[in-house]
């Protein structure tokens, strides 16, 4: 691996060629046949590259990020948090014991299966290989295969193989240490923080232990309570350790003698290390790593993009550098050469290859909400090392819409009695039936008294409510009356914990994320306050265990206090109906193209309709995995050998809760991916270890890798993925690929390839995939722990506002908006809760009428508002251009600018939209909802629905319409400025005094495609070949131009392309009038048209050019070369109808003298025959010579000379 | 106007390999008299076009053009005014208006340094006024004028073919007293692909439901309905993702403006069609 790396260093190969060599190996053909045969010997360790790349980068980084837990020293003491995958070369010393090379043996790919013992001798092949030599063991001495091998006793004191918070390995022996980066930043300003005490204490097994090996006691237990505890340990040790460091040895931890900067021992206090672009050491190295790592990203060869963006970010805040040398001994002895001195050898290598990093991953950067974009714009080191990328991520900062919001979820509330199934009739016995309203009330005292309690310190749920529970329980004797209890339980989940906003994603639970409130400045403060005060602000870092947050965790607690098989059973079957309905719910597809006005309103809502479906899916899909795994997870340690084998063998007989394979399938044919496997991916969560090895899921697993491969963010193409989609899936697959139970190799498999993936066989064209259905705020509901990104970010301005100060732009701490909209925010708050309460004791029916009347008026608004006052204001820009047009001339100046002009002047005019729009709104709603209400209504309920209906009408309307107007006018403007431009374009006398046909016209005149072919036939017989019966007729030709006249006349079937053809072939018809070259049928056979006629005939054209036609005519073309070429064909040349035509043409004012003059000029130009070119000559003198307004009688002793090359001769 | 599958393909049967002049379409009309013009020189146009389709590549290797090239030079050399181009067309069965494009280019590489770019040529072959080689100008009008299947004048002709029906359609419809949004008006809405026009409310004719109507103003053989089912009809589908959905397809060889009714059908192809005096209408049912 190490050989890769170092021969892209000595630039034998290219970064392309290696990323090419990772993502698909058998495909080297496009390569330089040495850079492939560099690469192809080393293509046993080709899917180890991205692990190996990864540790590599975390070990080097290990200095410089010393938040991190790596307190002390010794074998295996590499950070916890720079440590993505153990080591796979451990110190050379240990190279020679058996378990040493099995230690040795990277981790990653390979199936799952041939792990543990079974792949002993494997692991020796790749220590033979050139460049994997020098290999070190981990410390311990733990085998690579962990989750199935149990060899070695775990170190239990060791912090790096019991990695503190989420990360929990998977078994207590503990063989592998977290493949995680520390999610929390577990920095100095937070080492004092108490655990978080969100969830109220499970009811078993909450011994408090030393033990690590308590970490998985809980058998739901990934970083609940035990975890929280263990946490609360390892800061305390942290801090210990941290103050025994600084008490004992102050000095060696900084290099910067420069700066002498002592090290911080409170928050607040720390002392950063200016990062400088020209400190950087070795800038070609770092680029090469920082790219083929990007490109690692970019080909989502990563588990998870958002780890990698969190590392990257804290290499970007990394506060300082620990001496690297002292502290960390065993680093250079078994290091390569090139690779010898370490990677970041100062922040300024950090900061510089994190910048390098990020440039290549704006696209995701512009996507992230619009906190983190401003704390990334407004970081001064991403200022100082790429002013490029900061403008770009400032210019998206700016542009950018997504607002996270984190609202304050909603209180919990009753489900309402639905008396389609709450009914006596749906019981088997008053006595069942009276139970169930006995057990409803008991459920919902336990609810409220869980509310009251659950944040108190000493409070637990188990001895508070259990016991209570269980009685409950133990009523539910009939079958039904379970399926009963079980509708009204998975009511209750999704009425509290489904809401966007609420608690349903956010880990903070009930309390609103006062960081994002709060100014950045004031960070640093509150972080303090917060040490004393409350749990830290964190969802546990980048990849959180899957938790069950605020409500939830009554839900969860409840399950486990219940401990009821029959309602475990009737849950399960109630969830999975109930996400097979949801995920199977036809979502209106959004019309791509369909970018209008009034639909955005409609798509806003079926934005969120996706989102609250998601949302529902997901957390139903939690509890159900949670449910279902449930009588599988332990905390005995996942079995070995024999045992597992056995244990598969059981496992895979049993059919699945819920066949999400199919389910998975049919989605990703269905282009449906972003709605299936979110919520599959909170299932799998859940599950437990022995599933990833059943074939049933492992199919799974390998079809969501393929997806995962296949969701590469920089391809864009129509009918695919939008990028949202894309970002949304990759977070949740990232998440779940780091979940301890799902084994790291098999990210690293080696089938899947990305190209393999193909579904869309039968898929319909447009999928849910390829509808912008998610946002920013769905992103962040789902992935909270994106979020992080931003938190990390804050705490570095929190930590170097004291002293910057200088770029940053500091906020008005203490008060915040949010909460200066207070008192008006409880208000409405206040006539939301009523109007709740008032459905509440209301038909459902009553609640939807309304909801659908508020839906549809606001959206008919909208459309009213659009085709009124947004059309007249359209009708205003267009009177204006005209006017701006007249006055400014032909140029009417830069478009763009005057657009700027018209929408600077019409667009205050939008700010009537919301005054019509409430009008509107206040008109149309009572009278819909009143016909659709029953007649028997009560007056006082009636009332009340219309006022709620007008409300929320009004509330959605008005809404979009703040939003919106603006941008909506500027559009239409828009639009109109460039219809208007592009049909003055042009021919500007195509434009205005366009005539229709007179009133009277019947459009019975030829059609113009006729004439064209017609005119066409006349102009193939005259230019010929012909045959020699072919000829017209004067009086055809007469027919034909007066026909031409008529269509002319009558504009009904002409388009302008048509006009324009025809008064093309027109000319070219008059230049072969002109020369005389029209074959004329007649009593014999062929012969010239006399003088007369073809005077006639120009006269005729003449007149349809002057008058009829409404375009421009190319009469210059009678003077093109071609066409006076056809005079020097005819004997004797005859002139006079040339000289003719074009004193008419000047009369008649069609052509002016000087144009002519031109023309006639650029005619000597040509080559012609010497006796013509006199003629010609001549005739051009004549026609100068001649008064500029020839009067008649010139004209008629013309007409009686015979023979114009006589007059010409004469004269 | 109703012209049976046998009666097409009779006439498309005297149509292979005549090249595209004037006298093989008066030929035409004398064989079938009871033809008109513009439906003869529709399906003459199409049954070209596929053969021009069939037989283009090999007008377009470098050898070919080369020698193409070649022999315009010694004919034109022998003699500027007679129809050299248009002869060499004719015998390698190939269209004029193409070969006057083939040759253009070549002689205008020959003679400018950078290659001529497509606007450039069309421009010239719209007006061929702008070549710079008299001869060459006139071989190309020549070629122009007398190609009754490619060429500017004949596009234009199409086009304004199209417009006119386009134009009669909605009078048919407005006459019939049917609601409609034409295509100015789905785009406003921000429709990408649109028909003709939409009926606001959909109309039966004889048993089938018409949703929407599409003005080809081509002739409507059972190739081009293929091809043009998969370019339109089918995106037109899917966006109004109506389950029985039926396309009106007006294509319209000698269309009169005769008041049309639905009375008469017959069938071409396997699939139903209907044909309406004058307007061709035809349904596709899914």
């Amino acid at each position: 691996m190490a050989a890769v790396l170092e021969s892209l260093l000595r630039e034998e190969v290219s970064v392309a060629a290696v990323v090419r060599w990772i993502a698909r190996s058998t495909r080297g053909s496009e390569d330089n046949p040495g850079e492939a045969a560099a690469l192809s010997s080393l293509r046993p360790l080709r899917k180890e590259f991205v692990p190996f790349l990864l540790n590599f980068l975390r070990e080097q980084s290990s200095r410089v990020l010393p938040q991190g837990p790596r307190p002390r020293q010794g074998p295996g003491s590499r950070g916890a948090r720079s440590q993505l995958f153990p080591p796979t070369e451990a110190a050379s010393t240990a190279a020679e014991a058996p378990l040493a090379r099995r230690g040795g043996r990277r981790r990653g790919p390979g199936p799952a299966r041939e792990r543990g013992g079974r792949g002993l001798e494997e692991g020796v092949s790749g220590e033979n290989l050139p460049g994997a030599g020098g290999r070190r063991l981990r410390g311990s001495g733990s085998p690579s295969r962990p989750s199935l091998t149990l060899s070695d006793p775990p170190n239990l004191s060791n912090l790096e193989e019991f990695p503190p918070v989420g990360s929990v390995p998977p078994g207590p022996a503990g063989t592998k240490p977290s493949r995680r980066i520390n999610p929390t930043p577990v920095s100095e300003e937070r080492s004092l923080s108490k655990p978080k005490t969100c969830f109220t204490s499970p009811p078993i097994s909450c011994v408090p232990s030393s033990q690590p090996s308590a970490l998985d006691t809980s058998p739901w237990g990934l970083g609940l309570p035990p975890g929280c505890r263990s946490l609360q340990e390892e800061r305390e040790m942290l801090r210990k350790e941290r103050s025994k460091q600084l008490q004992q040895s102050p000095t060696p931890t900084c290099p910067t003698p420069e700066l002498g900067s002592p090290l911080p021992s409170r928050a607040g206090s720390l002392t950063d290390e200016p990062a400088d672009p020209a400190r950087v050491s070795s800038r070609q190295r770092l680029e090469l790593v920082a790219l083929v790592y990007s490109s690692c990203i970019a080909e989502n060869l990563v588990p998870n993009l958002f780890l990698e963006l969190f590392f990257v970010f804290q290499l970007l805040t990394a506060r300082r550098m620990v001496t690297a040398k002292d502290s960390d001994p065993e680093l250079s002895p078994g290091v390569l050469d090139s690779l010898e001195s370490p990677l970041f050898q100062s922040i300024h290598d950090c900061v510089f290859f994190a910048v390098q990093v990020l440039e290549c991953h704006f696209q995701v950067l512009s996507n992230l909400d619009k906190g983190t974009l401003k704390l990334l714009a407004e970081n001064e080191r991403l200022l100082c090392f790429s002013p490029a990328l900061q403008g770009r991520l400032r210019a998206a900062y700016e542009g950018s819409v997504a607002k996270v919001s984190l609202a304050m979820p909603p209180s919990a509330q009753a489900v309402s009695f639905q008396p389609e199934t709450d009914n006596r009739a749906n019981f088997s016995s008053d006595r069942a039936f009276h139970t169930f309203k006995k057990q409803r009330d008991v459920f919902y005292e336990v609810l409220r008294e869980w509310e009251d309690h659950h944040e108190e310190p000493g409070w637990d749920f188990e001895k508070g409510l259990g016991s209570r529970i269980r009685a409950m329980m133990g009523q539910l004797s009939a079958a039904c009356s379970h399926s009963h209890f079980v509708r009204l339980f998975q009511k209750q989940l999704l009425q509290m914990c489904q809401s966007p906003g609420g608690a349903g994603g956010t880990v903070l639970g009930e309390a609103p994320d006062v960081l994002s409130m709060l100014g950045a400045d004031k960070l640093g403060r509150l972080w303090r306050l917060q040490e004393r005060l409350m749990a830290p602000q964190s969802s546990g870092g980048p990849c959180p265990p899957p938790t069950f947050p605020g409500c939830q965790g009554f839900f969860r607690d409840f399950i486990l206090s219940a401990s009821s098989f029959q309602f475990n059973q009737h849950l399960m079957d109630s969830l999975s109906l109930k996400i097979r309905e949801l995920n199977g719910l036809a979502l209106p597809q959004h019309e791509p193209s369909d970018e209008d006005g009034e639909s955005d309103v409609d798509w806003q809502g079926e934005r969120r309709q996706f989102a609250v479906v998601l949302l529902s899916l997901r957390l139903l899909a939690k509890f159900l995995g949670f449910v279902a795994f449930l009588p599988y997870r332990g905390p005995e340690p996942p079995p070995t050998g024999e045992l597992q084998d056995s244990i598969l063998a059981l496992r895979s007989q049993v059919p699945p809760v819920l066949d999400v394979r199919t389910l998975l399938q049919r989605g990703l044919q269905a282009r449906r991916a972003v709605l299936t496997v979110p919520w599959l991916v909170e299932f799998l969560s859940f599950a437990d270890h022995v599933v990833p090895l059943l074939d049933y899921y492992r199919d799974i697993f390998i079809l969501l890798l393929r997806l995962h491969r296949s969701l590469v963010l920089s391809q864009e193409s129509e009918g695919k993925m939008c990028f949202l989609n894309k970002l949304l899936l990759l977070a949740v697959l990232g998440w779940l690929f780091q979940i301890p139970t799902v084994p790291e190799d098999l990210f690293f498999l080696e089938e899947g390839p990305s190209d393999a993936f193909e579904v869309d066989t039968v898929a319909p064209e447009h999928g849910l995939d390829a509808a912008p259905v998610v946002d920013q705020q769905l992103l962040y509901t789902c992935c909270p722990y994106i979020g992080e990104l931003r938190k990390l970010l804050a705490l570095w301005v929190s930590g170097s506002s004291g002293r910057s100060g200088g770029f940053m732009r500091k906020i008005t701490p203490t008060t915040t908006t949010g909460l200066g909209a207070q008192p008006s925010q409880t208000s409405q708050g206040l006539q939301a809760r009523l109007a709740q309460a008032f459905f509440h004791n209301q038909p459902p029916s009553l609640r939807r009428t309304v909801e659908f009347v508020a839906e549809r008026i606001g959206s008919n608004c909208v459309k009213h508002i659009k085709a009124t006052l947004v059309a007249d204001l359209v009708r205003q820009a267009e009177s204006l251009l005209q006017e701006q047009l007249v006055t400014q001339g032909e140029e009417g100046g830069d478009p763009a600018q005057l657009l700027e002009i018209l929408c600077s002047q019409l667009c205050p005019h939008g700010a009537q939209a919301l005054a019509l729009g409430r009008e509107f709104c206040q008109r149309k709603s009572p009278g819909a909802v009143r016909a659709l209400l029953p007649e028997e209504t009560p007056a006082a309920v009636l009332s009340s629905a219309e006022n709620i209906a007008v409300g929320l009408a009004t509330e959605k309307a008005c809404a979009w319409l703040s939003a919106n107007i603006t941008a909506l006018i500027r559009r239409e403007v828009k639009a109109a400025v460039s219809r208007t431009l592009r049909a003055q374009g042009p021919e500007p006398a195509a434009r205005g005094e366009r005539r229709g046909c007179s009133r009277a016209c019947e459009h019975h005149a030829p059609l113009p495609s006729h004439l064209i072919s017609e005119i066409k036939d006349v102009l193939s017989l005259a230019v010929g070949p012909r045959d020699p019966d072919e000829g017209v007729s004067p009086e055809h030709l007469e027919q034909l131009l007066g026909q031409l006249g008529q269509t002319l006349r009558c504009r009904q079937f002409l388009c302008p392309p048509a006009e324009q053809h025809l008064a093309k072939c027109s000319v070219e018809l008059a230049s072969l009038l002109v020369a005389d070259q029209i074959p004329i049928l007649g009593p014999p056979a062929q012969y010239r048209l006399e003088r007369g006629q073809a005077r006639r005939l120009l006269h005729m054209l003449l007149s349809l050019w002057k008058e009829d036609f409404q375009g421009p005519v190319p009469l210059q073309l009678l003077l093109s070369p071609r066409n006076v070429g056809l005079l020097a064909d005819t004997r004797p040349r005859e002139w006079d109808l040339l000289l003719f035509l074009l004193r008419e043409l000047v009369e008649k004012g069609l052509m002016g003298r000087m144009e002519i003059e031109a023309c006639l000029g650029s005619l000597h130009q040509a080559q012609w025959p010497g006796d013509f070119a006199e003629e010609l000559a001549t005739l051009s003198n004549l026609f100068l010579a001649e008064p500029p307004l020839p009067e008649p009688q010139l004209r008629a002793c013309e007409l009686v000379q015979p023979n114009r090359g006589t007059v010409l001769a004469q004269s | 106007m109703i012209l049976t599958k046998a009666q097409y393909e009779e006439i498309a049967q005297c149509l292979v390999s005549v090249p595209p002049t004037r006298q093989s379409l008066r030929k035409l009309k004398q064989r079938f008299p009871s033809q008109s013009q513009a439906t003869l020189l529709s399906i003459f146009s199409q049954e070209y076009q596929k053969h021009i389709k069939r037989t283009h590549a090999k007008h377009h290797t470098s050898e070919a053009i080369e020698s193409y090239y070649q022999r315009y030079l010694n004919g034109v050399v022998k003699n500027g005014a007679a129809p050299v181009l248009l002869d060499l067309a004719n015998e390698v069965d190939y269209a004029p208006s193409l070969m006057a494009r083939l040759i253009l280019e070549r002689f205008l590489q020959e003679h400018e340094e950078t290659a001529p770019s497509k606007s450039v040529i069309n421009s010239m072959l719209r007006d061929p006024s702008q070549i710079p080689d008299g001869v060459l100008a006139n071989q190309v009008y020549q070629c122009i004028v007398n190609d009754c299947c490619y060429g500017p004048l004949v596009d234009c002709i199409k086009h304004a073919i199209g417009h006119e029906h386009e134009v009669l359609l909605r009078d048919l419809l407005l006459e019939k007293n049917l609601s409609f949004l034409d295509e100015d008006q789905l785009r406003a809405k921000g429709y990408d692909k649109t028909p003709d026009f939409i009926l606001q409310v959909p109309v039966a004719v004889e048993g089938h439901i018409i949703h929407w109507i599409e003005s080809k103003a081509s002739f409507g053989d059972e190739c081009s309905h293929h091809a043009y089912l998969h370019d339109q009809f089918w995106s037109y589908w899917n966006r109004d993702g109506i389950s029985q959905c039926c396309s009106g397809w007006c294509g319209t060889p000698g269309l009169s403006s005769s008041s049309a009714s639905a009375s008469q059908s017959a069938g071409i192809t396997g699939m139903r069609k209907h044909f309406l005096p004058g307007i061709l209408m035809k349904c596709v049912c899914k």
